[in-house]
């Protein structure tokens, strides 16, 4: 049977399941959450009904976490948990597939401040899911700090769910800039209209929109009462006297993203700078995985989905499918790139923010490792690689191993972070479910998964 | 710091065992170079759970080793303590000893012969009934047929350890060099080695050590003096934090046998321990797949089971992560340590499998004792290099 597993219901994996289930293929789709869209068409989960529908030969497994990805002879066994992540009965899955498509998507970055670990402080995403899905806002009065064009609509749904927005600071230059006078390399991006109209809601609102401002500190005792903003130099560095202090009781903090990479590393693709390194037709390095959307490059929902329409029609292909090269999904996907380069480019972290620390400020929250601990493992044990920086600081040995400290504490000490990315158990497992045997389904069929099945586009 | 251009020794590893022979070179006076072509501490003993037993052993030389080295590593943490200070000599050492449980009768037999032999040869061993036991581990599973105490077993982190004893290195005039890889040996006219090839320098020396772990008959091959060491695969998974649990380190009797298998297939068997952050490790397997690092379920099930079964309270504790690494194995099971007979002033020190940190001080004495010509406090013998088990052929 020609059948493929997508893992990510995202923008991205949406589009590759569609693609595949257009060639005849059997799709399994695989996501963590209740409802189709991911995290950018975050669904309420308690309405009734999806607002999206799928060709009929995909099989969508909601509420599903993908503990492991195994390799298995002629393609990979993916590991399954499929239920509500603290119920007591999480079912056993695993599927087998001579070709995946991973769309796992990136998760936010929050940089380390004083006070970013009091409660009142959310990653933008997390404040947006929150407003979208549950329709709460995580503040009555919110200070919106970050970079990047995501800001905009973080702050629009929380004008949206009643919250007041004090200020929106972003660290780099105003997003409001290149809006206004589309020329250049941003000139024509698809999501101009969008942000424009989130820039009118903020103007409505009377929100102030700073540029080259920062959230540098949170105030507060049990929770956040005020944090202070600062104007920074092109570094990052506050600018001295710059400083003003805001009443709030939330703060949303978002620096771009990080793949979320654990699944590919699994699957051994190859990895550079972060990201997982992709063909003309989204296949990594490993044979017979594909990826696409945020995993392959920041690039946004519009990118996701070319991308994901690539990756279904060549897993598609790989598996055996009679299919056509999607040219005009390679050529959107070609053009987004081009936006996306442009775009990072204008909102890059700059390395200032390592100040914003001071030596008591907590850099990995799970295991409550201060920056100070931190450089003395690293300076009086000459720790050179994150295994044992790791084991050393305990920075990344906690309940989100890494993923929120990982990248932070990897550009603090100046090592290659992708090691924080390593986790063969992708997410947590009871020990009564690993101990139990899953029954296979579908096993490929090494001797017929071992005819030489190029992809060529 | 300068760089070294010249040492006394250079030792080509900087996991445990190469960290506690420059220790003790550098204690002896020599001026040390440790080099590691991945970072210092982070290849198998970044994958290893600080085991520091003499439960699991038989009374022979490994055990002889391994008595000498528990009573080595409190002493060294003392004086790395008195040298280093605190922080930096900080390694989880936890004198919490050791449990062995038989499940049943069939168990329970060879372990009391074990541990009577132990006993025969000076090693605490005390016979529990199941009852002794459980008021010991109160949730220890009631399926119990009996169990051995062994107040001697020990624990520490091995990351700690060794980077504690490469950062006394550096204290004394030594050098540790991360991510620099040893690419060959150089001779001097009589045939005896005179320095080390690292990238395009040559780094002029008296004696090498080859530290490398699982990697050791790699380089061995490249030195031109092959030995047999090969690697064997072991994981262990992380439960989150918990409240306390489990006390000492409780594993099952027929662990002792899987660590003396020679057997290429999986082997698994129950270790249980909590380390100081309150997570559970859950231990061991085996198996010989060469250096495949591919993710194996089958052996996460067998460990997850195994330590349900004598943990049953274990079985709604959420599993972290997992780690895993190559150990070096020989094939008659003994660390090799000593000088190569078709090289002078080339030494081996590796092959020690799951038992390199419970090993290490030992090692790196009886190698310092041998290089300088002291009496070592262990008998050599059977750990020298050119016996037949592991003087491998040249292979070409």
């Amino acid at each position: 049977m020609r059948r493929i597993v997508v893992i990510g219901a995202g923008p991205a994996g949406m589009a590759a399941a569609s693609a595949a289930a257009l060639h005849g293929v059997e799709v399994v789709l695989v996501d963590a959450g209740a409802k189709l869209g991911g995290q950018y068409f975050r669904q309420d989960a308690l309405a009734p009904g999806d607002r999206f529908k799928l060709p009929s030969n995909v099989e969508h497994v909601a509420n599903a976490a993908v503990w492991a990805i195994e390799p298995v002879d002629g393609g990979h066994r993916v590991h399954l948990r499929v239920g509500p992540a603290d119920g007591p009965a999480r079912r056993g899955r695993a599927v087998e597939a001579r070709a995946l498509v991973l769309a796992t998507g990136a998760y936010d970055r929050a940089l380390p401040f004083p006070g970013w670990d009091l409660p009142g402080v959310y990653t933008a995403g997390a404040a947006q899911a929150l407003a979208k899905g549950q329709g709460v806002a995580v503040g009555d009065r919110v200070v919106v700090g970050g970079t990047g064009p995501f800001l905009l609509p973080v702050a629009a749904s929380l004008i949206g769910v009643g919250a007041r927005v004090v200020e929106v600071a972003e660290a780099n230059a105003a997003v409001t800039g290149w809006l206004v006078n589309p020329v250049g390399a941003l000139a024509g991006w698809s999501k101009s209209g969008e942000l424009v109209r989130h820039a009118g809601t903020l103007a409505r609102h009377r929100v102030p929109y700073r540029s080259r401002t920062a959230v540098i500190e949170a105030h507060g005792s049990e929770c956040v009462e005020s944090v202070t903003v600062a104007r920074l130099d092109a570094l990052w560095n506050p600018v001295p006297g710059s400083e003003r202090r805001l009443e709030a009781d939330a703060v949303t903090v978002g620096f771009g993203f990080t793949p979320q990479l654990e699944l590919a590393l699994a699957a051994r693709c190859r990895v550079e700078d972060g990201f997982v390194v992709v063909d003309a037709a989204q296949g990594t390095s490993a044979p017979g995985v594909f990826a696409a959307g945020e995993l392959t490059g920041i690039g946004g929902a519009d990118l996701a989905a070319s991308e994901g329409t690539v990756a279904g029609a060549a897993a598609a292909k790989f598996v055996g499918a009679a299919v056509e090269p999607p040219v005009r999904a390679m050529a959107r996907v070609r053009s987004g790139r081009r936006f996306a380069a442009a775009l990072n480019a204008a909102y890059p972290v700059r390395s200032g923010w390592h100040d914003w620390l001071r030596d008591d400020t907590i850099v990995c929250r799970c295991e409550e490792v201060t920056k100070r601990a931190l450089f003395r493992a690293v300076d009086e044990r000459d720790v050179g690689g994150v295994r044992s920086l790791k084991l050393v600081s305990g920075a990344g040995l906690g309940l989100c191993q890494g993923r929120v400290c990982g990248r932070n504490v990897a550009e603090l000490v100046g090592v290659d972070g992708t090691g924080f990315a390593k986790r063969p158990i992708a997410s947590p497992i009871r020990l009564a479910e690993l101990a139990e045997e899953e029954p296979v389904e579908t096993p490929v069929d090494a001797e017929e998964s071992g005819r030489a099945l190029g992809v060529e586009y | 710091m300068s760089r070294i251009e010249t040492a006394d020794v250079v030792v080509i590893g900087a996991g445990i065992i190469g960290a506690a022979c420059a220790e003790a070179l550098s204690a002896a006076g020599m001026r040390v170079l440790v080099v590691d072509r991945g970072a210092p501490a982070g290849g198998t003993t970044a994958g290893g759970e600080g085991n520091v037993l003499l439960s699991d052993k038989a009374p022979g030389p490994e055990l002889d080793l391994a008595v000498a080295s528990r009573r080595r590593w409190p002493e060294l943490i003392e004086s790395l303590r008195a040298e280093l200070g605190d922080e930096v000599a900080r390694v989880e050492w936890e004198p919490k000893g050791g449990l062995v449980v038989a499940s049943d009768r069939d168990a329970m037999g060879p372990l009391s012969i074990l541990a009577e032999a132990q006993r025969a040869v000076g090693v605490e061993a005390v016979d529990l009934t199941p009852g002794e036991a459980r008021a010991m581990e109160p949730y220890l599973t009631e399926d119990i047929a009996g169990a051995v105490h062994y107040p001697g077993d020990a624990q520490l982190q091995p990351v700690l350890a060794a980077t504690a004893m490469l950062a006394a290195v550096r204290a004394r005039g030594g050098e540790v060099r991360g991510w620099t890889e040893a690419r060959g040996l150089v001779f001097d006219g009589s045939g005896r080695v005179a320095g080390v090839r690292i990238g395009d320098e040559t780094i002029g020396c008296g004696a090498v050590v080859n530290a490398c772990g699982p990697w050791a008959g790699h380089f061995s091959v490249a030195a031109g003096a092959p030995i047999e060491v090969l690697p064997r695969r072991g994981m262990v998974l992380v439960t989150a934090p918990l409240p306390h649990v489990v006390g000492r380190k409780v594993y099952a009797a027929d662990y002792v046998a899987a660590v003396a298998s020679s057997h290429v297939d999986l082997q698994v068997s129950a270790v249980v321990e909590s380390t100081a952050t309150g997570t559970v490790l859950i231990g061991s397997s085996r198996q010989r797949v060469g250096f495949d690092e591919a993710l194996q379920v089958e052996v996460l099930r067998r460990l997850a089971r195994s330590a349900v079964k004598l943990f049953p309270v274990l079985a709604g504790v959420p599993v972290m992560r997992t780690y895993g690494g190559f150990r070096p194995y020989t094939p008659d099971h003994l660390p090799v340590i000593g000088e190569d007979p078709r090289f002078a002033g080339l030494w081996h020190a590796s092959g020690h499998e799951g038992a390199g940190i419970g090993l290490a001080p030992a090692t790196g004495r009886l190698l310092a004792d041998l290089m300088c010509g002291r009496e070592p406090e262990v008998d050599p013998a059977r750990f020298r290099v050119d016996r037949p088990a592991v003087m491998a052929e040249v292979r070409t």
